[in-house]
C-alpha cells in the first residue's frame, strides 16, 4: 500500500553490467526485451500492484514562463542533459522490499546476446496523504 | 435508499451462503451483484425484509454461475433450488468473515482489499478510487486474495490481533476521495466490536473515534497540517470524544491492557486538555511506558521522547532522543521541535530542513518546510 516510481535513464544512470547500445542488438533481441517488459507489466497486473507504465520520447523541450501576456518560452532540445528520463512503471506494493525485489526483477531484462542487462534504475517512494494516527 | 444499511448487510448474506456449501470466492461475486441489482431496484420498491431479498438474490445469482459453471465441467449440480432458511447465527458468521479476509496467509494490501469488500460490502471501483489504483489492478488483487483463502476453514476462530491490524490500516490511510476509509474504518470496527467482546477491539474503537473526533481540526482550509497544540479545539466532536472515553474506560476496568488500549489512553488525554498547555503530559509518559513495555517499537520511544521534552523539558527529550537511531522515519523533525523548545533555533532550522527534505508526507513536507522558513525569517 505504497507506491513507488521505478525510474528508467537513458543517460545518467551508472553503466548497466551488459552496456550494449539498443542499436547494437539484434531484431530478435530487441523483440524478447520488450516482449519481457510486457510479461512484466503484465504479472504486475495480476498480483494487483501495477498502476501505471510510460515511455518517454528522449528530447523534449525546455519551456518557461516569459511574463504576462507574453507566450511562454521555449528552449531546447538540449542534447548535453546529464539525466535522460526513457520511462517509468508505478507499483502500488506491501512495502520498500518488496519495490526494490520488483525493480531487481525489470532490470533483468534480457539485453544483448539474450543475457540481462542489469541496468540500475531507480525506486522512488512516493510521499503519500500524512497518516490519521499521528502522536 | 441507505447504502450504508446495504453495506452493514454484506457479511450476514455472504455468511448465509458460505454456510449453504457456496464456495468464499464465488459466493462473495454472487453478493456483490446482488448489491448492485439492490442499488437498482430498492429506490422504487424496497423490500421489506432487505436481508432476505438480499439472501434470495444472491442465491439465485450463486446457482446460475454455478450451473453455468458445472455444465461446463459436466458436473452435477450438487445445490438444492430452495434451500431450507435454517438459523443464521449472524454475528458469529460476521466475525468469522473477518477473520477470513484478515487471514495470516494475505499480504497486508489484499487482506485490505478483500476486507473492504466482502465485510464491508465496497465495490471494486470504489476501493480502487480509495486506494488510486486503476480497477483492473484492484480486481485482480481481491480475486488473488479470495484464492489465496479459499482453502481456509471458515469455522475455525481466528486471531483477532491480525483483523485489528487490518482495521487499524484502513484507518490510517485516512480519506482520500469519494469513499472516507476512516469512517469506513470506524464502521467495520464497530461492527466487530458488536460480534466479539474483546478489550483491544474496544480499544482501537476508543483509539479510533478520539482521532476522528478531531478530523475537522487537523488541516487548515488550504489542506495544510495543523498540528495538535495549534488545532482550534472548539472544532473537536465532543459527542464523539466522550464515546470515546467511555469505550475506553470500560475496556481499561477489565485490567487486560494492549496496545490500543493504551494508545487511545494517551489519544484521551489530549482530548481531555481545554488548552494544550494544559495538557497531562506526566501522565502521557506513563502511558507511553505502558506501551513501551507492550511492544519494542521504536515509534513508542520516539513518541515517548516528545512527550518527555513537554513533561521535563526539552533538554530532557533531547536526551531520550540520543539513544534512538538517525534513520528512524521523523526523529529529525522531533529534534528539531526539542531544538527550537530549547532556544537553539539555528540548530532547530537546520534540523526542520533536513526533516522537510526526509518526510514520508507531502502534508508533513510542506508543513516542515514552513517552520524552517519560519524560524530562518526570525533569525534574519
Amino acid at each position: 500500500m505504497a507506491k513507488y516510481l521505478l525510474l528508467k535513464h537513458y543517460r545518467g544512470a551508472p553503466a548497466a553490467v551488459n552496456d550494449v547500445p539498443m542499436d547494437r542488438w539484434t531484431p530478435e533481441e530487441i523483440s524478447a526485451h520488450m516482449q519481457y517488459m510486457q510479461d512484466f507489466a503484465d504479472r504486475l497486473e495480476k498480483t494487483g500492484e501495477f498502476v501505471d507504465g510510460q515511455a518517454l520520447a528522449p528530447e523534449g523541450s525546455w519551456v518557461r514562463y516569459d511574463g504576462e501576456g507574453r507566450p511562454p518560452v521555449t528552449d531546447g532540445p538540449f542534447a548535453e542533459t546529464k539525466d535522460l528520463i526513457a520511462g517509468w512503471m508505478i507499483i502500488d506494493v506491501d512495502g520498500h522490499d518488496r519495490a526494490v525485489e520488483l525493480a531487481g526483477e525489470l532490470s533483468a531484462a534480457p539485453g544483448a546476446g539474450g543475457k540481462p542487462i542489469h541496468e540500475w534504475l531507480e525506486v522512488r517512494p512516493f510521499l503519500t496523504a500524512p497518516p490519521t494516527v499521528t502522536e | 435508499m441507505d447504502e450504508l444499511l446495504l453495506r452493514s448487510l454484506t457479511p450476514s448474506v455472504l455468511a448465509v451462503l458460505v454456510r449453504r456449501g457456496a464456495d468464499f470466492a464465488a459466493a462473495e461475486d454472487a453478493v456483490q451483484d446482488a448489491l448492485v441489482e439492490a442499488v437498482r431496484v430498492w429506490p422504487g420498491d424496497t423490500p421489506r425484509d432487505p436481508k432476505g431479498w438480499l439472501v434470495t438474490v444472491a442465491w439465485r445469482r450463486f446457482l446460475d454461475a454455478t450451473r453455468a459453471d458445472t455444465s461446463r465441467r459436466r458436473r452435477e449440480d450438487r445445490f438444492d433450488e430452495e434451500p431450507a432458511p435454517g438459523p443464521a447465527p449472524a454475528v458469529d458468521d460476521t466475525l468469522q468473515l473477518y477473520f477470513l479476509c484478515a487471514h495470516p496467509s494475505l499480504t497486508p494490501s489484499s487482506a485490505v482489499a478483500l476486507t473492504l469488500r466482502a465485510v464491508g460490502g465496497l465495490t471494486t471501483r470504489q476501493i480502487a478510487r480509495a486506494y488510486l489504483v486503476p480497477e483492473a489492478t484492484m480486481a485482480q488483487r481481491i480475486s488473488r486474495a479470495k484464492r489465496t483463502v479459499s482453502g481456509v476453514r471458515f469455522d475455525r476462530p481466528g486471531d483477532v490481533s491480525t483483523v485489528l491490524r487490518v482495521l487499524y490500516l484502513v484507518f490510517n490511510e485516512g480519506y482520500s476521495g469519494d469513499v472516507d476509509l476512516a469512517a469506513e474504518a470506524i464502521r467495520l470496527t464497530r461492527q466487530l466490536a458488536a460480534a466479539i467482546d474483546h478489550p483491544e477491539v474496544a480499544g482501537l474503537l476508543a483509539l479510533m473515534l478520539l482521532h476522528h473526533a478531531r478530523r475537522a481540526s487537523r488541516t487548515g482550509p488550504d489542506g495544510s497540517l495543523v498540528p495538535l497544540a495549534e488545532q482550534d479545539r472548539g472544532r473537536w466532536d465532543t459527542g464523539m470524544i466522550a464515546e470515546g472515553v467511555g469505550i475506553l474506560q470500560a475496556a481499561l476496568a477489565r485490567d487486560r491492557l494492549g496496545e490500543f488500549q493504551a494508545q487511545a489512553a494517551v489519544a484521551a488525554l489530549h482530548a481531555d486538555a481545554p488548552t494544550a498547555e494544559e495538557t497531562d503530559w506526566v501522565q502521557i509518559v506513563e502511558w507511553y511506558d505502558e506501551l513501551a513495555g507492550l511492544t519494542d517499537s521504536p515509534v513508542v520511544r520516539l513518541n515517548r521522547a516528545v512527550a518527555v521534552g513537554e513533561a521535563d523539558g526539552p533538554r530532557a527529550g533531547l536526551a531520550e532522543l540520543a539513544a534512538l537511531s538517525d534513520s528512524l522515519p521523523r526523529r529529525t523533525a522531533v529534534a528539531a521541535y526539542l531544538h527550537e523548545r530549547d532556544g537553539d533555533l539555528a540548530t532547530a532550522a537546520r534540523l526542520y530542513a533536513e526533516a522537510a527534505h526526509k518526510a514520508p508526507t507531502l502534508a508533513e513536507r510542506d508543513h516542515l518546510t514552513r517552520q524552517a522558513a519560519r524560524l530562518n525569517a526570525e533569525r534574519r
